[in-house]
């Protein structure tokens, strides 16, 4: 039970740091260095690792389905396979996933560190709200960069999948037929549908880490504490969002 | 709005503070006891007592940081707790360790204030960092980051931040930790001058004797979270009060040890 309203107060409180933030949502303009730095660091610094990952994931799901579909004497459908896979799930939640572990945990452990060596009361203090200048830029800065990143998780994706499916022998489906079924099966619902989603993990990752890294208490160690709460908490509300917006979507 | 900016004097309105009855309890804890005191303008007034006194849970509470769980802080007219107080009183906060921003640069993290008040253009904001840097001689150290500092420079940098917001309440939390003697002196001095300089009321919490009793105003002694005596310097001088003579001059007896009487009172 105890737990149970532990969860709820970190709910409320993690709603009411958004509010916060929100209040000072005219203040964007002027704090665009903020934002143009927070833009690079979520997505300039998670592109090289997105690109990579996400061009094996589209080679690895071409590979198995393409071993599966030989025997239904389906392997024609490979692209439409892959496309839909990439855009409707695989490149929303591994994009989310990365910026997790690449970005929310920079953010809680900045956020944590802050907190315990007495930035954020100083900022308290001099009467300028954390919200303003630690999680707005950074919450406006993963709204614009998610559709960017998944976009090119997404054609990551579909190329690691063309590929694999031309060079490899007991596939041997030609880029021109993938990516004619890919166009004929994809949808431009299937394309907002993926990117909405990007947009909401991406938004729930760094609400998350914000909230964890600006409630961190004690001392240098709880740093780390924070850190590993942050990841897993973004991981499990990731896989969860994504079954209930499944739901809603399809 | 752009608001010019005059380099001196700086703001001459000081604000008292009063203490009313606060209480303090951390779940079951009580930390401070219906303490009560006052600050009146433009004073320096130090706050001492041993560690775990509750020297700091009581500065939160005047830079409402802390709720009191009863009773009140005001400052000026204001309740310290309410968050609006902060744009009424220009109350700044020197934190023992500093709390620099370490991301910025010293000159960052004297004109974030200014910047995000937009007290003037970057013109105004420059004049009023260089001001505030000169009055502690940190010119030279505009352009470094924080962990370049050393401890006394990190702790003029940190007072050079609060002078930028032109306070009306200063606020100092053990402004002399873990600097050495002439260190601690010149700090000691800058509190004096700033006084002098500003007109700015001054809380000082320190375990450090002779800051408190060269240039407070009034000193109040704390212990066990109740506020055990409030006097001129000159009273604590000449204390019959065994346990704040203890405290301002203990004595080292290797025959009876004080860790010795700390174990006993543990078991």
């Amino acid at each position: 039970m105890k737990q149970f309203i532990a969860i709820c107060e970190s709910f409320g409180s993690a709603l009411c740091m958004l509010g916060r933030s929100a209040r000072y949502i005219n203040t964007l303009p002027r704090q665009f260095p903020r934002f143009i730095e927070q833009c690079y660091m979520i997505g300039y610094s998670t592109m090289p690792i997105v690109t990579i990952l996400c061009f094996f994931i589209g080679s690895a799901i071409a590979q198995q389905s393409g071993y599966s579909m030989e025997n239904l004497g389906a392997k024609q459908f490979i692209g439409a396979l892959v496309g839909l896979s990439m855009v409707r799930e695989l490149g929303p939640v591994m994009v989310a996933i990365l910026v997790a572990g690449r970005v929310g945990s920079a953010i809680t452990a900045e956020l944590a560190s802050m907190k315990v060596y007495q930035e954020v009361d100083a900022l308290v203090t001099m009467d300028i709200p954390p919200e303003r200048i630690l999680v707005l830029p950074r919450l406006a800065a993963v709204l614009v960069m998610m559709p960017v990143l998944t976009v090119i998780a997404n054609l990551c994706g579909w190329y690691g999948g063309a590929l694999v499916c031309q060079y490899t022998k007991s596939i041997s489906v030609n880029s021109a037929a993938y990516f004619a079924m890919l166009k004929h099966y994809m949808t431009t619902r299937d394309v907002s549908d993926g990117l909405l989603k990007a947009e909401v993990f991406g938004f729930v990752v760094i609400t998350i880490c914000c909230h964890i890294g600006l409630n961190t208490r004690g001392g240098p160690r709880e740093i780390g504490a924070s850190l590993t709460k942050a990841i897993v908490t973004s991981l499990i509300f990731i896989l969860v969002l994504d079954y209930f917006i499944n739901d809603i979507l399809i | 709005m752009s608001t010019a900016y005059t380099a001196t004097p700086f703001l001459r309105q000081t604000v008292g503070i009063t203490v009313a009855h606060l209480t303090k309890k951390f779940d079951n804890v009580t930390v401070l006891s219906d303490v009560s005191f006052e600050v009146r303008p433009g004073e320096i007034f130090c706050l001492m007592g041993p560690s775990g006194s509750g020297k700091t849970v009581l500065l939160k509470h005047i830079v409402g940081l802390e709720t009191p769980t009863s009773g009140q802080v005001r400052i000026g007219e204001f309740d310290a707790s309410d968050h609006a107080t902060r744009a009424k009183v220009r109350l700044a906060f020197v934190f023992q360790a500093g709390a620099l921003f370490n991301s910025m640069t010293v000159y960052d993290n004297l004109a974030l204030y200014p910047r995000e008040h937009r007290l003037g253009d970057e013109k105004d904001i420059r004049e009023r960092v260089v001001h505030a840097l000169s009055i502690l001689s940190l010119e030279k150290a505009a352009d470094k980051m924080p962990a370049e500092l050393s401890g006394g420079m990190k702790r003029r940098v940190a007072i050079a931040r609060a002078l930028v917001m032109e306070p009306q309440l200063l606020l100092y939390d053990e402004p002399t930790a873990e600097l050495d003697p002439i260190l601690s002196a010149t700090i000691t001095e800058i509190i004096a001058t700033l006084r002098e300089h500003i007109a700015v009321t001054s809380l000082v919490v320190t375990h450090d004797r002779s800051l408190a009793l060269s240039i407070a105003d009034h000193v109040a002694i704390i212990m066990d979270g109740r506020i055990r005596a409030v006097g001129v310097p000159e009273d604590f001088r000449r204390t019959t009060d065994p346990a704040i003579i203890d405290f301002l001059n203990p004595l080292i007896d290797l025959k009876h040890p004080r860790f010795k009487q700390l174990e006993n009172d543990h078991e």
